[in-house]
């Protein structure tokens, strides 16, 4: 089957097959900047925007993206790599594989609370696993972006 | 204000001192890693970001039973299914025992795994191998691939293991490569035995002893990205393969013995990795994707789903850990024994070496008894095989010993601080442990020449507030707050093993390649070689440009595990770097006809003795490449290292829990830690492996329970039912660096990788025992645990 998206502000038609994951579509269609982790939908690494909201696109149906808008980290360059200036200050990247979907939701979240508290931030961001850094990292680039983005 | 570790104590007489503790240029800065901003924002990067676009899909029929012979295997309904390129069986390929165990030459582990054998030894082993066009058929044709099993009782049950009648292994192909203790009728993968002194004497007079039975469970890594591949036969017809290892000349090694082909018909690169933690030191999927390649001359990729990882690679050694010690009234510990039975599963890969870590990475933070004893046997089970895992055995044997050690301040009423303090091992000082006792065989004789224990207790107190006489107190109704600590060591690679080597080149323009063996799986290890190469020649971090991790472009590494690569890859970038700069300060006394000691290098120009300039380095690149006539070449120098020690970073780390006594759910409010690594070569990411170290020992005390069926099929196989920690799952984790200094290691390092892992377990174990009054010896401390031990507390007092 074919959809009609328009991905990262570009109209496409994505191949896929019933029952495909919307994680696995993208990256066929050489989306790799999706990554795939767990495929049940509990560590973030495979977060994209669909209309504007993050989901984990390993647990999303292909078919459910048809007509819609679908972002990827490529889509958000720009702020990605501004958020990732902070990131990779504090050397809180590591391997990097759960870095786009853990950046994709720190934006979100930026959009989404206004001066949000070290409890909120943590919660927001509950989903996006990572393995390497302990979070504390994450959580000092985090906080320097968001006072800068105030400043 | 300058940082702790820009300000090395060294109270040293100065003459013993080989490198001289000093200000640096660009070791001991904070340089983000080079290749972070494309990582963040979703550049390509990873093995499966660059699989051909051709390349068949492979998929794995794997055994449904803990034990069973394959009697049949019928493929024809998925050799009919449209799109599917082969079916390969054992009945394929030439049997050739092999480990996978991802080690040097000759491996300490035996070779007891065949790519695929006519018997399955564990609910995930390996049956057939299909290709196909897309993946969604590749995975249809393996479930029609239909087996006949002859199902067999199984071993489940780790401490019923020896001369069980059930043999897992009783075929007669496989064998050790030298003496490991390998008796496999008797379901005996390795084992060991040490002793120093008379440990049955020391007990004897010892005024207070302890003996404990501690049980670790078998944590699954879970690094984010699956173990994933591709392979190609390149213009030559070589076999090529992009893999996610931690170790692409071992993996070579090896493929070339189980495949029977030559090692010069094998190129293996490794691009980025999405964490490791041991478990890509394993040969988990290259066999696959190479026997597809072989056979069907077409380019092959495999990803192994979530599920797949959990139940076909490797976890923790699960281990049983019986502990008796022994202390006098004044405080003095006199003797330790460590018994221990280590389950590895089906099949033995890293047997022998992870079980002697639990003795040789943990006894001699204790140098000082009398009488030491370590011994035990490594058995085998039907359950997922055991492996390579960050800790690799220190971190059982920490929790055994610095558990032990607490409880036996508690019989003597002292501060389990003191009692640390007044035992432990200190600068200068040897162990008789070292000598003995090395990974798979002896040991070295060294002599500490770092140890920060006595800062890193000191500060971690400050820290935390440590105060022995109020190490526990009631917070709210129902609830206890309490500390504990424990004290880690482990190694800087192993000695005379572990090897690594690496290759600078001038460039037209004045800048420098740097080739490593050296394999970073994430931890900045490519941007610390830059910045150990750059400190050294005096050049620029940004004039060196770094690759690494292939087989054919780089010069030998064994790899990244054993915390060796700030070590021992770091130092073989040192030493490439000190010849590369005679290189280059030869080539210029030979053009300009001058003495070679007599000509400086700023990092910029070659200068005369006088100070004049004779050359800039931009001019001599070009000189040797363009414009000296029959004197033009290459300049380039190739160093190596291996360590004749391995010498420990040392941590002492701090939990503050609070245990709610009616649930018996234990949060974790505060964990601190100080660590000595040496200088560090780039602090923050030293203290980022340390963070992501201390969650994952946090993970296994507290969370990481691992559950099977009880005909031994896994449970706990996805994110969801084996749920790592996540950021609302602890409190705060505060890390620092010792101010330290390692004479043998590159501008004073040691390595860091694996260290912060360690304490945990111990630490909070320790924190819940001054909660409560009550010890607990099994890891994870779930609530069930936790409660259990309450109530039992309670009917004991009652």
């Amino acid at each position: 089957m074919n959809l009609n998206v328009n991905i990262n502000g570009v109209a496409r038609v994505l191949a896929c097959n019933a029952g495909d994951m919307l994680c696995d579509a993208l990256r066929s269609a050489g989306y790799t900047e999706v990554k795939k982790g767990c495929g049940t939908g509990n560590c973030g690494v495979c977060t994209i925007l669909l209309d504007g909201v993050p989901v984990p696109s390993c647990s999303t149906i292909a078919g459910k993206a048809d007509g819609r808008e679908i972002t990827t980290i490529r889509g958000l360059e720009k702020e990605a790599s501004e958020f990732a200036d902070f990131l990779v200050a504090e050397g809180a990247d590591q391997c990097g594989f759960c870095t786009p979907g853990f950046t994709m939701m720190v934006l979100a979240m930026k959009r989404e609370l206004v001066s949000p508290s070290e409890g909120e931030i943590r919660h927001y961001l509950s989903g996006n696993l990572c393995r390497c850094s302990g979070y504390e990292g994450h959580l000092r680039a985090i906080k320097k972006y968001l006072e800068a983005s105030r400043e | 204000m300058s940082e702790p570790w820009q300000e090395p104590i060294d109270e040293r007489p100065k003459e013993q001192k080989p490198q001289e503790p000093r200000q640096f240029r660009e070791v001991s800065h904070s340089i983000p890693k080079i290749e972070g901003k494309g990582l963040v924002t979703g550049r390509p990067a990873y093995t499966d970001d660059f699989a051909p676009r051709d390349a068949l899909y492979v998929a794995l029929v794997r055994s449904p039973h803990a034990f069973a012979r394959i009697k049949s295997i019928d493929a024809s309904k998925a050799l009919a299914l449209p799109g599917v390129a082969c079916v390969i069986t054992g009945k394929d390929i030439v049997r050739i025992p092999y480990t996978r165990a991802g080690q040097g030459d000759p491996e300490p582990s035996p070779r007891d795994k065949f790519i695929l054998d006519e018997y399955v030894r564990y609910v995930g082993d390996e049956v057939a191998i299909v290709a196909a066009e897309d993946e969604a058929t590749a995975r249809k044709a393996s479930s029609l691939i239909q087996v006949s099993y002859e199902v067999f009782e199984s071993v489940l049950d780790f401490e019923k293991s020896i001369d069980n009648p059930i043999v897992i292994h009783p075929e007669q192909e496989i064998r050790e490569m030298f003496p490991i203790g390998f008796e496999p009728r008797r379901n005996i993968a390795s084992s060991y035995e040490m002793n120093v002194g008379d440990v049955g004497a020391e007990l004897a007079k010892s005024d207070v002893v302890v003996a404990k039975s501690f049980l670790t469970q078998a944590q699954s890594h879970v690094a984010m990205e699956p173990h994933t591949a591709f392979s190609y036969l390149d213009l030559h017809g070589r076999l090529v393969i992009y893999t996610s290892t931690q170790n692409p000349f071992h993996t070579r090694r090896i493929l070339a013995q189980a495949l029977d082909m030559p090692l010069k018909d094998i190129r293996i690169v490794k691009p980025r990795i999405g964490g490791g933690f041991g478990s890509k030191q394993h040969i988990h999927i290259e066999p696959f994707v190479a026997l597809v390649t072989l056979r069907t001359g077409r380019p092959a990729r495999l990803a192994l789903s979530r599920k797949e990882v959990f139940e076909s690679t490797f976890t923790r050694h699960q281990m049983r850990i019986s502990m008796r010690a022994g202390a006098n009234r004044d405080g003095t510990l006199n003797v330790l024994d460590m018994n221990v039975l280590s389950n590895t599963g089906a099949y033995g890969e890293h047997a022998l070496t992870s079980f002697m870590v639990v003795g040789s990475k943990s006894l001699p933070l204790y140098n000082k008894v009398k009488a030491v004893h370590f011994g035990g046997n490594v058995v085998y089970t039907n359950k997922v095989s055991a492996g390579a895992f960050r800790g690799y055995g220190a971190v059982q044997g920490n929790f055994a010993i610095e558990s032990t050690v607490d409880e036996l301040a508690h019989a003597l009423g002292m501060d389990p601080i003191a009692f640390r303090e007044k035992n432990m091992i200190q600068e200068g000082e040897k162990s008789e442990v070292f000598r003995i006792m090395g990974e798979g065989g002896e040991g070295v004789d060294m002599a500490i020449e770092s140890c920060k224990l006595n800062y890193c207790i000191k500060r971690g107190k400050e820290l935390i507030g440590w105060d022995p006489k109020r190490l526990a107190w009631e917070s709210a109704p129902g609830k206890v707050r309490a500390k504990g600590m424990a004290i880690a060591m482990q190694g800087s690679g192993i000695p005379l093993v572990d090897m690594g080597s690496a290759t600078l080149t001038l460039q037209d323009g004045g800048w420098f390649t740097l080739r490593v063996g050296a394999t970073d799986l994430g931890t900045g290890s490519d941007t610390i070689m830059v910045q150990i190469a750059a400190e050294e020649l005096g050049v620029p971090f940004s004039t060196i440009s770094v690759y690494s991790s292939d087989t054919d472009n780089t010069p030998f590494d064994v790899g990244a595990y054993a915390s060796s690569t700030t070590y021992v890859s770091g130092n073989a970038v040192l030493d490439a770097a000190r010849k590369m700069k005679k290189v280059m300060i030869d080539a210029v006394a030979e053009h300009y006809g001058c003495e070679a000691d007599m000509i400086g290098f700023d990092g910029a120009n070659f200068m005369a003795e006088d100070g004049s300039v004779l050359v800039s380095l931009r001019d001599l690149s070009f000189d040797t490449l363009y414009h000296n006539g029959e004197h033009m070449k290459t300049l380039t120098a190739t160093g190596s290292y291996t360590g004749p020690k391995s010498p420990p970073p040392y941590m002492a780390g701090f939990a503050e829990i609070e245990v709610d006594t009616e649930t018996g759910k234990v949060d974790l409010l505060n964990y601190v830690a100080v660590v000595d690594c040496g200088t560090p070569i780039n602090p923050n990411l030293a203290r980022v492996q340390a963070e992501g170290g201390l969650l994952q020992g946090i993970g296994m005390a507290l969370f990481e329970n691992v559950q099977y069926t009880e005909k031994g099929r896994l449970l706990t196989n996805t994110i969801m039912s084996y749920p790592i920690p996540s950021r609302e799952d602890v409190g705060k984790i505060t890390v620092e660096l010792a101010p330290s200094f390692e004479p043998s290691g590159p501008f004073g390092a040691k390595s860091i990788g694996e260290i912060g892992i360690d304490t945990p377990p111990a630490a909070i174990a320790n924190a819940i025992r001054n909660a409560i009054g009550v010890r607990l010896t099994e890891t994870p401390f779930t609530p069930e645990r936790v409660l259990m031990a309450i109530r039992k507390a309670a009917q004991g007092q009652a």
